[in-house]
């Protein structure tokens, strides 16, 4: 199932040209593409360029801090960090069910991350490609041609992301990088004032997520066969759904769909994912390739995100987002819709889905209840899952006796889609520049089948000390002159 | 006519008794000045110098300065704010301050007068020495990156508790507290989070264990009042409320 484009032959005979640094996605990513003769395009790659390190340096830190430490990996979605964190922190101290008021809370907190990253994406990062095309001036495909041509518009996506900012804010104390999470519960409830404050404007916030989709929806109807096809690939599918399976994004078990609808695995709890999911290491990539494990490196690699959960689930609660989901899953004729573009579609429903949510649980009288943590016995190890706003995001830690973290792995939801994102870019390569002479324009369609995945290239860099790594020495006339290859066993190697 | 001595302080007359030190009379008088390595219940030390202020030309620690009367003490002006400054910053660079993920933030001293010093950035390169964590003890936690040398721990214990849990050993830059056990751990100690000394850190140094971020932002001690405010005794009864509640049962 991967395409021929990952390695090409004689790379040294062709033309490269590099994609850096990627606009409009977060973090720093480069694409390199290689042209043979006749301007071919022989091989795609993304690559991320920085590296962080957060499994190496939380070794050695007492457990308790790691919700508020592991989310600085992230300044976009860090409360999906913050909550995988204390989701595996609960089972460090033994907490077994949460209390309903600390559960509602960390909801909450969460439906209000959902809207403000989404919102971010399509507003901010993706609307200037889908309204102008993807080959608009660049001087002009960007936030400020939006705010130019479509004021109200981009005012809408301010003021979304800042409702999904003020979630935030009440729930954890902090727009960005708070502390509500905490093992076994959370800190803080709601008080009345700040749920009246929340609720002003929700029924004006669903109206916009509504017209978003809307907007979405004519964009990609006026060239639909075009934004149906564009970056396609076939691919499996895996999220969390919850027991009866409903559309989910902060509890439940793992469902995996194969790209002729079958099931792969089903309400996997996810305290077992490694039994399911396994990482490969590619010696050009600073980033790991999961795959689900029965079906192998070849063929087992699957998307998460917006596509996989609204592809994978049975229904969704809410009314608005469900009618949208029943008319979204019209496209695939029974099967799950694999066009990349349909990420935007998936992104908004969802986007829908969370202002629905969040004005139901506003009415919860749990939010209010002073019982906010449950503690038991230490337990030495923790496992803690939650669907990102880009998908599912593992946490798993181990702890000595005293209560210092000695393990942590961590795969982050674009990591999981490294391998589709991959495709996606060869699938455009070979599509639209295969055989062009390269411009500004084309090269930016590649860009646009990356950020329909919305892509988080700093979370995705967490990982240390297994990297492949591979120095060339060149002389001033461009030839090679050495190499050094540094292997995933961390053994070092002249190959030349 | 009042026979009661003071000096001027900022312009301020403040009244002093015979042995106090321009720190005490200030502070009784509602003047705050800085001061990290002082509490008004403990005898001073005089170590972090952040209480420096300005007397007939000379910069000295107001915490061991003896008041004396007709004496004019610049405790505001810009040389002085600067030098505070100055001492704040090599404090955080020093040690490995890295306050969003500190539980103390919100409740930390250090952070706090700095805050009230208009310390705005480190300003000088950090050291980012390699240090690390004593978690041998089982109900709390040592960490040397946040350690300010300031010696309230040693003197509390030695004269409060009548245990002598700390000391601080080495000399210039390899200074560091040591533990009075034969293991050098924390937890070979006779040391007990119903010491005095367990909440008079001022930094997030020494930490009860378990209890992490459970103070919500907008709850903590400094997050709506600045320090000259808040006063060290609240600080105290807070650190020390802290400690009653209880971790995970074992
Ligand atoms: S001890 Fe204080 S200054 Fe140091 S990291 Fe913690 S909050 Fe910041």
């Amino acid at each position: 199932m991967t395409s021929p484009l990952e390695t090409a032959e004689r790379p040294q005979d062709m033309k490269r040209i590099v994609i850096e640094p990627l606009t409009r996605v977060e973090g720093h990513g480069k694409v390199t593409l290689l042209q043979g003769k006749n301007r071919n395009i022989r091989q795609a790659r993304l690559h991320i360029t920085e590296f962080r390190g957060f499994e190496k340096f939380i070794q050695g830190r007492p457990y308790w801090e790691l919700p508020v430490l592991v989310q600085r990996l992230c300044g976009i979605c860090p409360v999906s960090h913050h909550l995988a964190a204390a989701k595996a922190t609960d089972m460090i101290v033994g907490a077994g069910e949460l209390t309903p008021t600390a559960t509602k809370i960390r909801r909450l907190m969460h439906l209000g991350q959902t809207v403000q990253s989404h919102a971010l994406h399509f507003f901010h990062l993706c609307s200037p490609d889908l309204l102008f095309g993807f080959d608009d001036d660049v001087q002009h495909r960007n936030i400020t041609g939006v705010i130019e041509d479509f004021p109200d518009i981009a005012r809408q996506g301010v003021l979304l992301r800042k409702f999904g900012q003020e979630v935030i804010r009440v729930t954890a104390g902090k727009r960005i990088h708070g502390t509500g999470a905490i093992p076994g519960g959370v800190n803080k409830s709601l008080s009345l004032d700040e749920i009246r404050y929340l609720q002003d404007d929700i029924a004006r916030n669903i109206g916009w997520a509504q017209g978003a989709l809307e907007l979405l929806k004519n964009i990609i109807s006026e060239h639909y066969e075009h934004h149906m096809q564009f970056g396609t690939i076939q691919s499996n599918m895996m999220s969390m759904v919850r027991d009866d399976g409903a559309f989910e994004l902060y509890h439940g078990g793992l469902r995996a769909k194969a790209v002729n609808g079958d099931t792969i695995f089903d309400h996997v709890d996810y305290v077992n994912y490694n039994d399911y999911i396994r990482e490969s290491v590619k010696d050009w990539s600073y980033m790991k390739f999961p795959f689900i494990t029965s079906l192998g490196e070849e063929e087992g690699w699957y998307r998460v995100g917006p596509l996989a959960r609204i592809n994978n689930c049975d229904y969704m609660r809410m009314p608005l987002a469900e009618t949208e989901r029943q008319e979204f899953m019209a496209l695939g004729n029974g099967l799950p819709v694999q066009s990349t573009m349909a990420y935007h579609w998936a992104r908004l429903i969802e986007l829908l889905y969370c202002t629905e949510a969040i004005a139901e649980l506003l009415c919860d009288p749990d939010l209010v209840r002073k019982e906010l943590r449950i503690q038991g016995n230490l337990q030495g190890s923790g496992t803690g899952v939650v669907e990102a706003p880009r998908g599912t995001l593992f946490h798993h830690y181990e702890i000595d006796e005293r209560g210092i973290v000695e393990k942590a792995s961590l795969i982050v939801s674009t990591t999981n889609n490294n391998q589709a994102m991959n495709e996606s870019i060869r699938r455009v390569a070979n599509q639209y520049l295969d055989g062009n002479r390269l411009n500004e324009a084309l090269l930016n369609h590649v860009e646009v089948a990356i950020r329909a995945y919305d892509p988080c290239l700093s979370c995705a860099t967490h990982a240390m000390g297994k990297m492949p790594m591979e120095l060339n020495l060149v002389d001033a006339s461009g030839e090679l002159v050495d190499r050094l290859e540094k292997r995933v066993t961390g053994r070092i190697m002249r190959t030349i | 006519m009042s026979t009661e001595k003071t000096f001027k302080l900022d312009g301020r007359d403040i009244p002093f008794d015979d042995g106090d030190t321009v720190m005490d009379a200030a502070l009784r008088a509602g003047e705050y000045i800085p001061h990290l390595c002082h509490d008004p219940d403990f005898p001073p030390h005089g170590s972090c110098r952040v209480c420096v202020v300005g007397v007939n030309g000379r910069h000295t620690a107001s915490c061991t300065l003896q008041a004396s009367e007709g004496m004019d003490v610049d405790n505001s002006s810009e040389d002085i704010l600067e030098e505070r400054r100055m001492l704040l910053q090599m404090l955080f660079v020093e040690g490995n301050h890295t306050c969003p993920a500190c539980e103390k933030s919100g409740d930390c001293k250090l952070q706090a007068v700095a805050y009230h010093a208009g310390m705005l950035s480190p300003h000088f390169t950090h050291f980012f020495p390699k240090r690390s964590i004593d978690a041998s003890h089982p109900e709390m936690m040592f960490y040397y990156n946040r350690c300010i040398l300031c010696g309230l721990c040693v003197r509390v214990s030695k004269y409060e508790d009548k245990k002598s849990v700390f000391a601080i050993s080495g000399r210039g830059i390899d200074s560091r507290l040591v533990f009075n056990s034969p293991s050098g751990k924390l937890g070979d100690t006779d040391f007990s989070p119903t010491d005095q000394a367990a909440s008079v850190c001022p930094v997030g140094a020494i930490l009860p264990k378990y209890l992490g971020y459970e103070t919500p932002i907008g709850q903590r001690l400094y997050d709506f009042k600045p320090i000259s405010v808040v006063g060290d005794e609240t600080a105290r009864d807070i650190a020390k409320d802290k400690l009653t509640n209880g971790g995970p049962d074992e």
